[in-house]
């Protein structure tokens, strides 16, 4: 009986929360959409999320590009420039591209939202805002989510160019290619519905860190010790929800 | 509508709040004659903090009623309630200054954010306000984190008055004050009473402030407002619990949690 009990209560709690996160989440889109609007926030949000994530999300790009190309050298053997641009664009642009800048959006940015909203609920400066006829979820919950839904897809098209470049760069100087064949296969292996479902992708991760961030960061309660504690579950719950959407939008996009 | 000063600015009525089994406010029953200055006094952790916040809508209370000129707010509709909130001026008991704005834009923030003032003149307005609580310009383009916990205080009194709100929530406000700048603050909440015709609720722990600063005061204990009088009444109120709270006696009819 315990047992069950536990899973009951385990189960009911899981579609609670999920209650919740859904409710914030319409909540927050609705003030996206109506006035008033606070456009140097959403800069200052942009900046933080795109510009500043740009070296890390580089860094990761390259590399993933790179080994790639390895890999499929080694794995294909016999693998000409074709082969080997085409397992790179396919790679990054409709999985790595937006998956690896996804997470590591997560963790920079997600982990910033919760942080900095969290102390502003401890230190009751969202109550504050509150008493200032300002709304919390206008001022600050929506600059976030906007911007993230906007930066996202940005910085994976450079993701995507970079990761592009890292195989690039084996392929010409491990492998001996020649760069224009190579660059020629890379034009040719480009296809719409991948590149655009990476896109869309970036968007959707890009929703769902800012969305989990400031979930956690608006919901921690306790000092501290509680925002450290949503600055965790945002990343690790961030994480998670975006390699499930990932799969999804997978599935809508190329499952028949 | 009738004449200024009985009419009471807020009215509350049996007002119950409970967080889970804690059962914080149990039956408060209060007037805020308008004009008036209201000094509510009582034990540490008994709900004055609570109190004030249900009253400005941060807290939604589990029953009772509370009406601002008549104005019933409890489970009012947010678009409702927004009208209301400009009404009210609020320092918290840690100031809650936003730490990612400069001091004057804290101080300017109600007027640019919720009243459209253009920057300049936004600006000015927070240094009037600032000057008021006795802060200098210098101070104006420093980060929050930088004062003292005196300075950033005043800082968030200043953000209360810099609207000229009709009704002012003071939680503690010369806590970590030295005693010139508390009486410095005490005047300066006389000042907005009594020229300003604002309405004041005061939390406070300090009966010499609570003597300058009130008209009215009123003692909460276990969730109740045990005594409700005006400052004059306080020495010969009759009432043991007062007796015991401006005496600062730790024998008595109140015992704190802890106190044996
Ligand atoms: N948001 C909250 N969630 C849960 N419990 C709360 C919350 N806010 C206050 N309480 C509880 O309500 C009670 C009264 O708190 P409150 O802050 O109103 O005390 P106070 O009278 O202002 O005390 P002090 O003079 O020390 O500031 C305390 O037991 C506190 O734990
Ligand atoms: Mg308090």
């Amino acid at each position: 009986m315990g047992f069950l009990a536990s899973i009951g209560r385990g189960t009911i709690s899981i579609f609670a929360t999920i209650g919740y996160i859904t409710a914030f989440a319409a909540i927050s889109l609705s003030h996206c959409v109506r006035p008033p609007f606070y456009p140097r926030l959403i800069l200052h949000q942009i900046i933080e999320i795109g510009y500043y994530s740009l070296p890390v999300v580089g860094l990761t790009a390259i590399f993933t590009g790179a080994v790639l190309a390895l890999q499929s050298f080694s794995g294909f053997g016999f693998a000409g420039e074709a082969t080997i641009a085409n397992v790179v664009v396919w790679g990054i642009t409709r999985e790595l591209g937006p998956v690896l800048a996804g997470l590591m959006v997560a963790g920079r940015i997600g982990a910033a939202m919760a942080a900095e909203i969290g102390t502003m609920r401890v230190t009751e400066q969202i109550d504050a805002l509150t008493t200032l006829s300002t709304n919390p979820y206008k001022y600050l919950i929506a600059p976030r989510l906007i911007a993230a839904i906007a930066t996202l897809p940005l910085l994976v098209l450079i993701a995507d160019v970079i990761g592009v470049l890292g195989g690039f760069l084996v392929s010409i100087y491990d492998f001996g290619f020649n760069p224009t064949t190579y660059l020629k296969s890379t034009w040719d292996s480009i296809d719409a519905p991948g590149f655009i479902s990476g896109l869309v992708k970036a968007a959707v991760f890009g929703f769902v860190v800012a969305l989990m961030g400031t979930y956690h960061g608006y919901h921690s309660k306790g000092g501290a010790q509680g925002v450290g504690q949503a600055t965790t579950n945002a990343v690790v719950s961030a994480s998670i929800l975006l390699l499930l959407f990932n799969f999804i939008i997978t599935a809508m996009f190329f499952a028949t | 509508m009738s004449s200024l000063g009985d009419t009471p600015k807020i009215v509350i009525r049996e007002l119950h709040k409970a967080f889970g089994e804690n059962r914080v406010l149990r039956g408060i029953d209060l007037d805020l004659p308008a004009g008036k200055s209201l000094a509510v006094i009582g034990g540490s952790g008994t709900g004055k903090s609570v109190l004030i916040k249900s009253i400005i809508g941060l807290l939604e209370p589990n029953s009772g009623s509370i009406r601002v000129d008549g104005d019933e707010t409890v489970g009012m509709s947010p678009d409702r309630r927004e009208r209301i909130t400009r009404k009210f001026g609020m320092l918290f008991q840690g100031a809650a200054l936003f730490d990612s704005l400069p001091v004057w834009e804290n101080v300017a923030f109600g007027l640019t954010q919720a009243r459209n003032m253009v920057r300049s003149d936004a600006r000015d307005a927070a240094l009037d306000a600032m000057n008021i609580v006795g802060l200098d310009d210098d101070i104006a383009d420093r980060a929050p984190a930088e004062l003292s916990g005196g300075m950033q205080k005043r800082v968030g009194l200043a953000r209360a008055i810099a609207t000229r709100p009709e009704i002012l929530f003071f939680d503690e406000p010369t806590t970590g004050l030295d005693p010139i700048m508390g009486s410095v603050i005490d005047n300066l909440i006389l000042k907005s009473v009594h020229e300003l015709g604002a309405t004041a609720l005061t939390i406070t722990h300090d009966m010499a402030s609570a003597r300058r600063i009130a008209d009215n005061v009123a003692l909460i204990h276990q969730g109740r407002i045990v005594w409700h009088g005006p400052v004059g009444d306080i020495d010969h109120s009759g009432n043991d619990m007062v007796d015991q709270f401006i005496n600062g006696r730790s024998i008595g009819p109140i015992q704190l949690q802890g106190a044996t």
